[in-house]
């Protein structure tokens, strides 16, 4: 057995190396995770590759099929990875006390924070690369400015992070994961990702419309499919569902 | 050494709805010792340390632990103390020593990762993911994250709950080295033998306050029983006039014979000296010190809770 030397040597290790380890540990964990790859990965990519292939749905719009499929699957990956898969994935972490005991290290809560929302964007890099490869190759002619497309992406990842993080804060896991999936099903259907909003009765169409999901899937179909300039008003309502789901976050979430 | 105490828990009250968990319970504890807090469960053992860690806001009383409020100073406590839970505190999908690698990097100087966890029997585990560790394995990777970076003060929850003789073994040798090392140790538990063997200071709570603390040695105290055997239904009223008052003698079976009192040479004198004069060969003569056992019973009371 060897000697440990045991002397007291306490210290943080720099913010920055503390980030960088908590992102790169979240993100090892969710691609890790066959589930969460099943709903951030497989799903979309099915779905992609089914709709665009088989004329199951009504598509509108100009262009091919892939062109109005395109920007809802991405919505539709942003919504899974931000939303989903980190509300389940931080209800369980508060479960099994993971958030609890990481609260106890030098990691700062923010950091924490922070390296959950770095943790999403690395995996939505990966899904738009492999949703855009994908898309291409069956055909997709993307328009507008990318900007645009950027703007969108940050802010639906914004506030579905905030709506994640409350879901996860406050409910038990089990809780969590079972309403994370059905409102995944409920939102990928009645979102505008897959199936037109303009399909939906006149009466429910107006509520549906200010959904977050519909709100990126419009936008970005605004910019890539129709070439139209930056959506402010599908940007405003993003940005409304990201203060509030991030305000009450930070005030309702219980860390054990 | 510093003069200032390590942890100054005082009058401290902590309440969840309307049970109240910790009720005025002042506890100081010196740099560089290691103490055990034994109680009962539900006493409050949990819910004082979760309040040195920073976890849990006195309802009333202070707490100091490195002389800083754990709450309000967490930024700068953080650093300085591990912390074990009771259980969990691990991703469910990580590697053993992934996590401990992960808790290392927070840290500025940690101990290297390998040594410590072969000390502990964790190399072997090294890709094995946590929910398939045994509970013992669980419980020794949470010590390891405790003291993985060099802290002053550690605070050890049940350490040794559920785990074998050479797993406890291993994770008392840690806590006598981190003691050796200048670190302060504070652990629950409910072994006692575990306090006895590791503590400098015991202290006992139940129903939310310390009802007692000191040394083993002195918490034990100097009370003893002498027990003897001879032949059944002896006078023992000449053995009473010449032992001293608070002495009790007692034949708690026919033929065996119990004095309890404050044990000295005197007193073993006393008894052989009364055994020869009645022509009584004291057969199987020992004395029992009082184990910490019969003074937490003593002191908490027999009675399941």
């Amino acid at each position: 057995m060897t000697a440990t030397d045991l002397t007291p040597r306490p210290g943080a290790a720099p913010v920055g190396r503390m980030l960088l380890a908590q992102t790169a540990l979240e993100t090892r964990m969710l691609l890790r995770n066959g589930e969460q790859l099943l709903l951030t990965v497989v799903i979309p990519t099915l779905l992609l590759v089914l709709f665009s292939a088989v004329d199951v749905v009504d598509v509108e719009g100009p262009g091919e099929r892939v062109d109005f499929l395109a920007p809802g699957l991405l919505a539709l990956a942003v919504m899974s990875t931000a939303f989903t898969g980190q509300a389940i994935a931080t209800g369980f972490e508060r479960r099994y006390g993971v958030l609890k005991r990481l609260g106890a290290t030098p990691l700062p809560r923010w950091a924490l924070l922070s390296a959950k929302t770095g943790c999403v964007l690395v995996t939505e890099l990966l899904q738009v690369l492999l949703l855009s490869g994908i898309a291409l190759a069956l055909g997709w002619s993307p328009h507008g400015n990318p900007l645009a497309v950027l703007l969108l992406l940050v802010l639906g990842t914004a506030a579905f992070s905030g709506l994640g993080l409350l879901m996860a804060g406050t409910l038990r896991a089990e809780a969590t994961l079972a309403g994370a999936n059905l409102v995944f099903v409920l939102l990928l259907l009645a979102g505008g990702v897959v199936v037109p909003l303009s399909k939906f009765p006149g009466a429910v169409r107006p509520v549906l419309e200010l959904l977050p999901i519909s709100a990126l899937s419009d936008g970005l179909r605004s910019v890539l499919q129709l070439g139209g300039g930056v959506p402010w008003a599908d940007l405003g309502l993003l940005a409304g569902w990201s203060v509030l789901g991030l305000a009450a976050a930070s005030r309702l979430f219980r860390w054990e | 050494m510093h003069a200032d105490p390590a942890v100054e828990v005082t009058a401290l009250v902590k309440r969840y709805g309307d049970k109240t968990a910790v009720d005025g319970l002042s506890l100081t504890i010196a740099r560089g010792t290691v103490t055990a807090v034994l109680g009962p469960n539900g006493a409050g053992k949990t819910t004082t340390i979760e309040t040195c860690e920073g976890y849990r806001r006195p309802d009333a009383g202070t707490v100091r632990v490195l002389g800083l409020d754990p709450v309000a100073r967490a930024a700068q406590l953080r650093p300085r103390i591990g912390v074990m839970l009771q259980s969990g505190g691990v991703y469910a999908g990580a590697h053993a020593l992934e996590m401990l690698r992960h808790t290392a990097r927070l840290y500025a100087h940690p101990l290297p990762v390998g040594p410590l966890a072969e000390r502990l029997g964790l190399d072997s585990c090294g890709r094995t993911p946590y929910r398939r560790l045994s509970g013992g394995q669980q419980q020794r990777l949470a010590l390891a994250m405790a003291v993985v970076g060099r802290p002053e003060l550690v605070f050890l929850d049940e350490p040794t709950a559920g785990l074998d003789p050479q797993a406890r073994r291993a994770t008392w040798e840690l806590v006598t080295e981190l003691r050796a090392a200048g670190v302060t140790v504070v652990l629950t538990t409910h072994q006692m033998d575990e306090a006895e063997q590791l503590a400098d200071e015991v202290a006992v709570v139940d129903r939310g306050r310390v009802i007692a603390q000191g040394s083993p040695d002195a918490l034990r105290g100097t009370e003893a029983r002498l027990r003897f055997d001879g032949p059944p239904a002896l006078d023992l009223a000449p053995l009473r006039k010449v032992l001293p008052d608070r002495a009790v003698v007692t034949e708690t079976a026919p033929g065996s014979y119990r004095v309890e009192a404050e044990l000295d040479a005197a007193l073993l004198a006393a008894v052989t000296g009364w055994c020869a004069e009645a022509g009584v060969m004291p057969d199987r003569l020992a004395v029992q010190r009082r184990s910490l056992e019969d003074v937490f019973l003593d002191l908490t009371g027999r009675d399941l809770r």
